[in-house]
């Protein structure tokens, strides 16, 4: 049933049995601080228990695929950061390894090394901002100014390294665009020799607390079957106690080097989420200082003249790398025909670019598995027969981030 | 042919239209008449891909079947990824729905129809998803106009 039908249908009902009890239509969102972006919520209330709920997205809908399809392979790096806001370089990193496996493209390792410490370092920033957003919808107000506190940190290493803050363009098709550069490492490690203590204090916070574990314990819970028949991946379904991280199950850029567990919950409710997800954080502290620590030695880019632009000093002294870089920027790299789906495990799990190749500077086709869109079914069946305050617990337990959604 | 493709080919005859490995990743074309069935048998032993990643589509005007739609499949069980594509057909173009054996199809498939065009037969609800619902034509075709302004001016150099 259509949200427009389900009013409808409502008001129907409403007008031929007046004074009879009849289920409230409330509309959540689409502005709603707490929905985590622009999704709108059809609630059907009885009292105050949800009945059904129809979510409706669509609000922050970019075109950003379209597009993609009209910028050169180098171009749509750009764009596609700009879907899932908290985990770019999540976004980039699927996609450019999709088309560095349509090049069948060697990488060097110490680029795969530093992708890695990005990502876990992007990963720790964005379960910050859920940690301290959800926090906030329950009540827990503090969390969120100590929670943001160290993500500003992790910013600013972003920053150091890639020059944004928010929207990194960082990696590039053959690695990274540019080495670590000084300092970096030591400010790093400043950062994942005080997080531990940091996460310590979160959990001081929250773990115990009574409004915390009573507004957490036993909301939002589906079986595992019924989760992974609804497609849901990352910390949502690990919560429930599948065995599902695509950095053990099919290792990406060197994960198998590197020496972590996969936390595990045991009933998947809404609290169970939240101790997975704080002890994800730990592991990706660990996994970064072992990356620093393991750093091969060798270039940040592949050395591929066809595909990846000459250094920059190169250009006043080099006619060749002047005609190589001219080349690369006016017309790009031809991409042979073919197609990939290359998935990494993000803060909320799977996500997958699937690009297809027909053999001219530009994708045929772009598009991303988001996990936040595929995790979002999983509200409704979650939401039946549960409080409308729960409501928000749920949402916020699942981590949806609209600009996936929508993309 | 590979050992997937045979196991398909043997429990659903006629199934398997094509079958192409490049960059490491297996690619299966399935008769668009036994999509359902091939959905159905892939999804229990002794295969089991449990899991449906990605519902989607690519759109070739220049050939006849002109919309692909690929399914992406992982087994939790091997951690193996298959994928599966169907064509559509170029006009009224019409896929059978896999929401009876994934429900998590639910959504991406209508997002493919809201961007493409393409219909899925029983699905539960098939409505735009993204796009507003009077919107006019589908999106991501590659026919449909980009947007954009006009240059204003002529005379540069």
């Amino acid at each position: 049933m259509t949200p427009q039908e389900a009013v409808a249908t409502l008001e129907a009902a409403h007008e031929s049995r007046p004074g009879s009890r009849q289920p409230m239509i409330i509309n959540l969102g689409p502005q709603h601080p707490s929905t985590h972006g622009v999704l709108r919520l059809i609630t059907e209330l009885d009292g105050e228990v949800i009945r059904d709920i129809h979510p409706v997205i669509g609000y922050l809908h970019t075109g950003i695929e379209k597009q993609c399809e009209n910028k050169m392979y180098w171009q749509a790096i750009t764009l596609v950061t700009r879907m899932d806001y908290l985990a770019s370089f999540f976004n980039i990193h699927a996609y450019t390894a999709a088309v560095e496996r349509l090049l069948e493209l060697e990488i060097p390792e110490r680029a795969e090394y530093i992708r890695v410490i990005m990502s876990e370092l992007n990963r720790i920033a964005s379960h910050l901002v859920w940690l301290g957003t959800s926090g906030l919808e329950l009540g827990a107000l503090t969390v969120m100014f100590y929670t943001y506190r160290e993500r500003e940190k992790a910013l600013d290493l972003c920053e150091m390294i890639s020059g944004e803050r928010m929207n990194y363009r960082y990696f590039q098709v053959g690695g990274c665009s540019d080495d670590m550069p000084p300092g970096f490492e030591q400010r790093l490690r400043a950062f994942i020799d005080e997080m531990p203590a940091r996460i310590d204090e979160y959990e001081g916070l929250l773990t115990e607390n009574p409004i915390w574990v009573d507004r957490t314990k036993n909301v939002g819970v589906l079986p595992a079957e019924q989760l992974i028949d609804l497609g849901v991946t990352g910390p949502a379904l690990r919560a429930a106690g599948v065995d599902l991280d695509l950095r053990k199950t099919t290792p990406y850029s060197g994960y198998e080097h590197f020496d972590f567990n996969v936390p595990l919950g045991t009933r998947g409710d809404a609290y169970d989420r939240y101790t997975v997800r704080i002890r994800e954080m730990r592991e990706s502290v660990r996994i970064i200082g072992q990356a620093l620590d393991g750093m091969p030695e060798g270039g940040h880019i592949a050395d591929d003249r066809k595909v990846v632009l000459p250094p920059r000093g190169e250009l006043a002294t080099s006619m060749e790398a002047l005609i190589h870089h001219f080349k690369l920027v006016t017309e790009g790299f031809r991409v042979p025909e073919g197609e990939a789906y290359y998935s990494v495990e993000s803060p909320r799990g799977e996500l997958g670019c699937y690009v297809v190749a027909d053999g001219s500077p530009k994708p045929r086709r772009v598009h991303m598995r988001d996990p936040s869109f595929v995790n979002l079914q999983a509200l409704r069946p979650m939401a039946r027969g549960s409080y409308l305050a729960d409501l928000i617990t749920m949402i916020g337990s699942l981590d949806n981030v609209m600009g996936g959604v929508d993309r | 042919m590979s050992e997937v493709a045979a196991t398909i080919e043997a429990a659903v005859r006629g199934s398997v239209t094509e079958e192409v490995l490049h960059a490491g990743e297996l690619t299966i074309g399935v008769a668009k008449e036994r999509l359902l069935e091939v959905a159905r048998f892939l999804k229990g032993p002794p295969l089991s891909f449990a899991l449906l990643s990605d519902v989607t589509c690519a759109d070739f005007p220049e050939r006849p079947g002109r919309f692909r739609v690929a399914y992406h499949l992982l087994s939790l069980a091997s951690g193996n990824r298959l994928r599966l594509r169907v064509w559509a057909g170029a006009d009224a173009p019409e896929v059978e729905s896999v929401t009876s054996v994934w429900p998590t199809a639910n959504w991406h498939e209508r997002e493919v129809y809201d961007l493409f065009g393409v219909r899925f037969r029983n699905h539960p609800d098939l409505t735009r998803i993204m796009m507003p619902l009077d919107w006019e034509g589908h999106p991501l075709r590659r026919d449909y106009p980009l947007g954009g302004e006009e240059v204003q001016f002529t005379d540069a150099v």
